[in-house]
This record gives C-alpha cells, structure tokens and sequence, in this order.
C-alpha cells in the first residue's frame, strides 16, 4: 500500500494536471494488476461503505496515544477530520510492512464489515501497528468511506489511455457500469484490442454541459443550435440491449428497479441507447413537479403502491446514443434528433415523452422566454450545438446551459460552526436568519445553512468575527452576535413542514458579504415565503 | 502576585514594567522580536543581547533599548530580572522575575530542538511558568528538523530536474534564517526576499553563520530561476513580485503544515512541518521541567493545554491575551507587512 500512499499524497501535492497524469502514469506502469485493478477503483471514485464510524477509529487511537476523550475531539476539531485526527494521534508504527494494497483491501479492509467491534478494533489496531503516518491516514479515510482523490474521472483516464496505449474514449467506455476490481477487469480495462463493451448492461459515458456565463449571441448565429428546457431532475440513460432494459443515472448507478414505471414502458422501444432526464411528472399540468417530489423517489428501493401512484416518474428524452447496435455518438445532433423523434413517436408513450425543441427565430426571443422558466419549473436553457457529435465528459464549445439566475435574499449570519477539510479549524459553517414577526415579536429565524462562497480572507475575516463576538456555544456551535448581512443564493424553494422555518431552499450558498447592510436592514421571512411558487 | 494581567498586557507593580505588552508603556520587556510580541511606541525597551540588532530594526534608529546578557540579572526597582534562552529565534529569552522570594518565569515564545541560529532553550525553575501553546494539541509532534531538511533538499532538487524554482515560504524573521542555515546549500543557489535580506544581514552581523545568500531584487531580468531556491515571506504568495520567478513550486514551512487541511488552505504544493516553536511533548516536557507549582498559559491552544494540566494534577489557567484572527496562523511573527 505504500505505493498507494505515495501516489495520493503526490496527487494531493500538486495542481497541475500534467504531473497529476504523470504520477498515475507512473503508479500503473509500476503496479501489478490486481493492485492497479483496487487504485482504479478508488481512483474513480468508488468506495466500499463505511466500515466503521469515525468516532471509534478516533477513540482507539486517543487510547494508543494515551490522551483523555475531550482532548481527542479538540483535536478533531482542529484537523476537521476523523481519519487524519487518528492517523496525527497515533504513537509511531512498531514496524513497517509492506503488503500490497489489493492485499490490505481484501484480507483486511473489506473483511471488518463482517466483524463485530472488537474484531474491527483488533484489525484496526494491527494495521495501524505497521503502517507509516501516509499510509495510516490512507487506510483510515478507506475504512472510514471518506476516500476522495483531487483527481477527475478525465485525468484518471488521460493517465490510463497513455499506459495502455489507448483512445480515452475506449478508457472512458470500459470504465462505465458496474465492474469488480479485480486483475481479470484491469487486464481487460488496458487490453490492446478496442473490444466493444461485451457487456449488454455497459452505459455510455454521458456529455455534460458548462455553464453559459457570456451573452449567447456570442455563440453565432441562432439557427446553429438546437435549444431546449434545461430540465431540473436526474440525468439517466436508458439501454435496450437484446430485449434487456437498464436504467443509469447520471452517478453510474444503475437504477433500473427504482423507476418501474420508465422500465416498463421501455419494453416498447427496439434495441437502441438514449439519453434523457427522470423527472417527477404531473401528467394533468403536462410539467413537471419540484425536484423535491423526485427527491421522494430518489433512494427508495421499496416503491409503495401510493407512493407510484402520487408521484409517477417519466423519462424525458433528449438523445440517441446508439441505434440497431451501432455506436451514434459521432453523428451529429441533427440526424440522432431525427431517429430519436422517430423512436419515441413509434412507442407513443406517457412514460418516455420526448424534449421539446424550442423554436427561437432569434437570441432575442429566448432572452423573453427564459425568464418564464420558474413558472415551468425549469432552470433555464439547454443550447446543443446542432453539427456536434455526443463527446464523452464535460467539454467546452458544444453543449451549454443557460441557466435563470438564482433567488437571492440578505440574511444575518446568527451561528457559526468550524469546517471540515481546508476549512478545518476556522469558523466558515454558518447558518443565516431572516427577520419575523412585528414590533416586539420582531426576531430572527434561522432558515439556511450555507458553507461557500466567501474568499478564503473573508472566511478568515468573519472567522475572526465569531471568535471574539460569541454569545453562546452548543458543543462545536457558537451563536453569535447578529451583526453580519449576507446576500445568499439558491436554487428553488419551497414550504416544509420539516423545517422549523416552514420553507426549504435548495443549494444555498453565500453570494457576497452585504458591508453595506446594517443587520435590522436584512430581509424578512414574508419576502422569502413569498417566492414560494404556488402549485 | 508578582505579574499581573492587565489591558496593556502583563505588569510587573512591585518592578513597574510590563513584558511584551501591547500597547506602547513605558518600559516594555521584551522576550523577542517578533510583532505579537514587540511592539512599537514604548519609551523604553529591556530585551536580551543576541536579540539588540533584531528588535533595533524592527523598533526604528530612535528606540531606546537596553540589553542583559543571558543570565546577568538586573534590578528593577528591586525586582531581580534576567533573560534565559527560549531557543525560539535569535536573542528569544524567557523572562525570570523574582520578587520577595517568588519567581516567575515567562516562556514567550520557545521551543526545545536545537536550533544553529540560536542559543539552545534552557530550562529555569520557576514557582509560576507562563507558558506559549501555540501547538498545544497532541496532534502536533515534529520529526526532528534533520529529517525535515532531506525533504526539502529533496524536493528542491526534483524542481531543478523539472526545471522549476523552489519557492518557500517561510517567517522573515527566525524562520526563514533556520532554513538558510540548515539546507544543503551545495544543490544550487539561494536567493531571498528583500525582507529576509536584511534580517540575514543583522543574523550574520551577530555572528550567526550562515551560507552564501543573494538578495533576489539585484537579479538580472534575464536570470535562470530554475535551480534556484528563492526564500520568502508567506505574505509575497499570489503578488506580482513572484511572477519574475516563472514556473515554481511553492512550498511553505510552517508546523501548522501538518495538518492536511491547513496545508490546502494555504494553497501550496508542498508543505513542511518545520515549527519554531515547541510541539505538544515539547510544551509538557518544559512544563514538568520548571517544577512550577502553577502555570500560565498564553497564545493559542490555552485552554486545551490549561486544562489537560490541570486534570494531570497541576494547578494551571488560561491567560488570554487579545485574539488576532493571524495568530493561529503564526503570521503575526512576521511583524509589519512585508514591502515587495
């Protein structure tokens, strides 16, 4: 595992992309299959569960490192995480081993999910006694399910083309679905021959789209692009192989039981590949319903009759990746727009309808249009560029979104708590209020928590706010003196009564520090609630 | 009580004269020269020998300063007073105060390893220790700096095989001197910032020895960075005056870089866990050593430390000096900020 550890921190240690290919490059030149087969798999992004809580790991190594329980959570609080925390605790490691990592994974790692605590404490114990402080701190965040690698899925298979000698987009296709880590996958993952996925099951990697930040007539001349909603739900893609249905979402999981609905009305289409979005569907309104009813959906594996009932899920589709067998991802959006309407036209059903193109003589006329996009209870515009084929990942110059700008209100910053990670330590979690009630009823009630989009010197500055403006502290939560006005962005909104506010909003985050706002200047719970849109 | 904590810091009655206040008095103790613990504007100013050239730089040509030798003891209005060597920078003392039988030591800033550009810190038995905790977390353990040295040499010879310059960030004052002194100096050259330039200068000036350094400003524009590296004050990260040095990799010393998360904060590709001040077993280690029957505890982790004392059977309090947002970011030990 040691060189495991290695490649993290070399990865963590640098920027630049060119040296972060490099240092993987070197790792899988250098690294037998089976090993190579488990750093794919973490590489990408996958990850066993959590195997034990953060809390134990944290409690055994404060016993080895003889130090009482509160002194092991200040320290927590410190680092910002339970695996670093343990591994900085920990006493030095009695002796240095040197097993491989698909070693550590199988036979002790995977193993402690089977084990109860004081087996997990036992493994825990004998790994931590001979593994070094890089390789701790790696073992740790495995067990603990907080791996995470500054790598994207792009650089990973940058990396891997150039060792197997490979296209990426060959790399990027072996690499979707589901697949075991193991030397069989690794070898079969760089094997010369470009084998197409033999796997019926195997999805496409999708095509995502960056946001438009620039006037869209600087994308030239209108009828160039094929325009549609930007539909706010789960991006899927839906395979018919050989009579066999599979549903993926956008996560590459496969989700083909959650949505029996989609599934069964798929059985109507021919053996073809497309792309689309589940959305939560209101087939009276002929739209779709917030994302929060989707979210109802999302994770349920047990689908009640009612629950089918009362929030039916359809899938909107957008594209045609492949068709009578044959890959279509290099033919241009106009020809697989053509077979797709013509596909979804022959099944004819509620279930699968198909993404309105909006016809838009000029950029002027969608810049009118956008603006209804809350009233349809979309986010905006989807501009495909019609010549282009369906590339693999987030690429620059074809597809964009164009979204409506966010709800903003200004909010008084009334708790604060210390980040995790790069945060650690510092006050940078805040949760925000808006005034309510009148007269000498007038008080605060908080409504968001928001983590991100100050600079890091402002972060430092309300930092230093909260520590010496503190009226009162629950565990790691200071409260403290309402003073400061934010301007907070989000996504949506709507009322809940799981909220003591009544309301929820959706990826909130701080839009700018309002220094020109004194705190009684900020906005009311009678604004927010107002933007709730009624349906 | 023969200190006390007063608003402009702490206060010697019986003597009539603070230790490292903060706010300008009119004789101000000093146990070194760095910003949180000097400030400018007192009448005058008592510090330790080795430390004379450091603070006169720091204070201005006017200041009135006078010096003790290490372990020379001065009368202050009958309080007997004397400097010991905290090992923090250069001239760094623990001030020992002892009045009608009682002594008080004051740690200011200290740590225990060996350090060539400053005298050893010695340990002095004290009824009252007032102690720093700037690392007062059992997570913060160093490896000795020998280790840390064949990191950084490491490090600085794969950029000169990239082809990149070697830009550390490091203290203007102590720090960035215990780097010069303790890099192999043979890989190639070193250059600094104008700011640890003249620091350098006063280190040698009190026959410090250092190895050859150039100043990074009397560079020609057409000068090969690549095998070098250039030494600066963290303060310079993100300016114009780093563009000169083209493709880098920067690194920062600092013992807050053993965290991982402080590491990224700070936005660098390498950091070193090199601290001039005591870690954890350091700060117990010197604690027991005073034999105090009661301590302090100032700067940082206080009541961590306190009160981890006081449950290890030792009567122990928090003493809060004023909170600055940069002092968990030892940046306050840079002193005024840095011209580029």
């Amino acid at each position: 595992m040691r060189a495991f550890a290695d490649l993290y921190f070399a990865l963590d240690a640098t920027t630049r992309t060119n040296d972060k290919v490099a240092a993987m490059r070197a790792y899988f030149d250098a690294t037998p299959p089976a090993d190579a087969a488990w750093a794919v798999y973490f590489l990408s992004g996958r990850r066993p569960k959590r195997l034990l809580s953060a809390l134990l790991l944290r409690r055994w190594a404060a016993e080895l490192a003889a130090i009482p329980e509160w002194l092991q959570e200040e320290a927590y609080h410190a680092v910002g995480d339970s695996a670093e925390t343990a591994a900085l605790l920990l006493p030095e490691a009695a002796r240095a081993g040197e097993r491989p990592l698909h070693a550590w994974v199988e036979e002790a790692i995977l193993p402690l999910r089977e084990k109860d605590e004081a087996g997990q404490r036992a493994t825990v114990l004998d790994a931590w006694a001979e593994l070094d402080d890089p390789q701790r701190y790696v073992f740790n965040k495995l067990i603990t399910g907080g791996f995470r690698v500054g790598v994207s899925q792009r650089l990973l298979m940058r990396a891997l083309a150039e060792a197997a000698a490979l296209p990426e987009a060959a790399i990027a296709h072996r690499l979707m679905g589901a697949w075991e880590p193991t030397p069989e996958f690794y070898a079969t993952l760089v094997h010369p021959d470009e084998l197409r996925g033999e796997d019926a099951g195997r999805p496409y990697p999708f095509f995502l789209a960056y946001p438009l930040e620039t006037d869209p007539a600087t994308l030239g001349d209108v009828a160039d692009w094929q325009v549609e909603w930007k539909w706010d739900g789960i991006r899927a893609q839906l395979i018919r192989r050989d009579g066999q249905t599979f549903l993926w979402s956008r996560g590459e999981e496969l989700v083909t039981e959650r949505y029996p609905e989609v599934v069964e009305a798929a059985t109507a289409l021919p053996d073809c590949v497309l792309d689309g979005e589940l959305l939560a569907w209101d087939f009276d309104a002929n739209r779709p319903r917030p994302f929060a009813r989707l979210q109802q959906r999302i994770g349920r594996k047990n689908l009640g009759r009612k629950l089918l009932a009362e929030t039916p899920v359809v899938l909107l589709l957008y594209d045609l990746l492949e068709w009578a067998g044959e890959d279509w991802r290099e033919r241009p959006l106009t020809e697989r727009r053509a077979q797709l309407e013509a596909i979804v036209n022959a099944a004819a059903s509620p279930w699968l309808p198909l993404s309105a193109v909006i016809a838009a003589p000029a950029w002027a006329d969608l810049v009118s249009l956008r603006e209804e996009s809350r009233a349809r209870g979309v986010e905006g515009f989807m501009l495909k560029r019609r010549a282009s084929p369906y590339r693999v990942g987030r690429r620059r110059g074809d597809w964009w979104k164009w979204k409506i700008d966010p709800f903003s209100i200004d909010a008084v910053l009334i708790y604060a708590q210390r980040g995790s990670g790069r945060r650690a330590s510092l006050y940078t979690d805040y949760t925000f209020a808006l005034w309510d009630g009148e007269g000498d009823d007038r008080h605060l009630t908080p409504f968001a928590k928001a983590y991100s989009g100050l600079t890091d010197a402002e972060m430092r500055e309300v930092d230093r706010f909260v520590r010496n403006n503190t009226e009162d502290r629950f565990g790691p939560v200071r409260s403290v003196r309402p003073e400061l006005v934010m301007e907070l962005a989000f996504e949506s909104i709507q009322a809940s009564n799981r909220h003591k506010s009544g309301v929820a909003v959706r990826f909130p985050r701080i839009l700018r520090w309002r220094h020109d706002k004194r705190p009684e200047e900020a906005d009311t719970m009678a604004t927010l609630r107002a933007m709730i849109p009624d349906l | 009580m023969v200190l006390t904590h007063t608003d402009h810091g702490l206060y010697c009655a019986a003597g009539d004269f603070f230790i490292d206040p903060w706010q300008p008095v009119a004789r101000a103790v000093i146990s070194h020269a760095h910003g949180d613990h000097a400030r400018a504007g007192s009448a005058a100013y008592l510090c330790a020998t080795p430390g004379e050239s450091i603070l006169r730089l720091r204070m201005g040509p006017e200041a009135h300063i006078e010096t003790a030798a290490y372990g020379q003891t001065l009368r202050l209005n009958g309080v007997a007073v004397s400097f010991h060597p905290a090992g923090h920078i250069l001239g760094s003392a623990q001030v020992r105060v002892a009045h009608d039988g009682e002594v008080w030591v004051v740690s200011g800033d200290y740590k225990t390893e060996p350090d060539p550009t400053c005298a050893p810190f010695e340990s002095v038995a004290a009824d009252t220790f007032i102690t720093e905790a700037t690392f007062g977390l059992p997570i913060y353990r160093w490896q000795p700096s020998a280790a840390v040295f064949d990191q950084i040499n490491a490090w600085w010879r794969a950029n000169q095989t990239a082809g990149r310059t070697s830009v550390l960030f490091a203290y203007a004052l102590g720090k960035a001197q215990r780097i010069l002194a303790g890099v192999d100096a043979a890989i190639g050259p070193i250059y600094v910032h104008g700011a640890v330039h003249r620091l350098n200068a006063a280190y040698r000036a009190a026959g410090v020895p250092l190895p050859h350094w150039r100043y990074a400003g009397d560079a020609p524009p057409d000068q090969d960075w690549s095998q070098a590296l250039v030494i600066a004050p963290a303060s310079t990260q993100g300016t114009p005056w780093l563009r000169r040095f083209g493709d880098v990799s920067a690194a920062f010393a600092s013992g807050w870089m053993r965290v991982r998360g402080q590491r990224r904060r700070r936005s660098v590709d390498r950091g070193f866990v090199l601290s001039d001040h005591a870690d954890w077993p350091g700060l117990l280690a010197v604690i027991a050593a005073t034999g105090a029957g009661r301590v302090l505890v100032t700067h940082g982790y206080t009541a961590v430390l306190a009160r981890y004392l006081r449950e290890n059977g030792r009567e122990a309090y928090e003493l809060n000096a004023p909170y600055s947002g940069e002092s968990l970011d030892e940046a306050a030990n840079e002193g005024a900020p840095e011209a580029h």
